[in-house]
């Protein structure tokens, strides 16, 4: 459970770090460059649900016998 | 005692959305669905252990595999659709989730379909004619 653990404080981290990137961007006035920040770590932390999502469906696939 | 690690992860992760949630609600909602796959990813490997023990059951009292293997779908697909929707309910799409809930339900009705017709079929041969 080590692995899984890391991983949500990865992503709570991630977050905090982005929404700080945000708000100073924003206050240097690069709206822009603020929002590419925020989808960029989106796409990261999505990217680690996702692999996750991926690793129940296989298992939940092969626990339940579907072929 | 897993289950202190499970209640500890969920309430840690809990704070941790609590806290982002003000910052970014977008990340909170991601930090919510990844959290609930860690715990049903830990909890799997315990349902396949029952299941193991089912099976064996199953071909020790000599049941049709049919049936068994119907049933072990069933409750697979009930777990995925009941977790997808409670992700989506989580981020405030009622609608969505509800929809959810019913393809899993109808999915779930169209696989039983057989055990039911052999159930009625059996039913209709105890009758007297």
């Amino acid at each position: 459970m080590n692995v899984d653990v890391n991983a949500i404080f990865q992503i709570a981290g991630i977050g905090i770090i982005i929404a700080m990137i945000h708000t100073v961007l924003k206050q240097m006035g690069k709206e822009d460059m603020a929002h590419w920040v925020t989808v960029i770590g989106f796409v990261v932390v999505l990217f680690m649900v996702v692999s996750m999502l991926n690793d129940l469906f296989r298992e939940i696939k092969t626990i339940f016998l579907f072929q | 005692m897993e289950i202190i690690q499970v209640v500890g992860i969920g309430l840690i992760a809990t704070i941790l959305i609590l806290v982002l949630k003000g910052q970014s609600p977008l990340f909170a909602f991601l930090l919510a669905a990844f959290t609930g796959l860690a715990i049903f990813l830990f909890l799997l490997g315990k349902i396949s252990s029952v299941i193991h023990v089912l099976q064996d059951l199953a071909t020790k009292s000599e049941v049709s595999p049919v049936f068994l293997k119907t049933i072990l779908k069933v409750i697979g697909v009930a777990y995925i659709a009941e977790f997808g929707a409670q992700i989506v309910r989580d981020a405030g799409q009622e609608s969505i989730a509800s929809k959810i809930e019913l393809t899993g339900k109808i999915l779930i009705l169209a696989m039983a379909i057989p055990i039911i017709s052999v159930i009625i079929e059996t039913v209709v041969k105890l009758m007297p004619a």
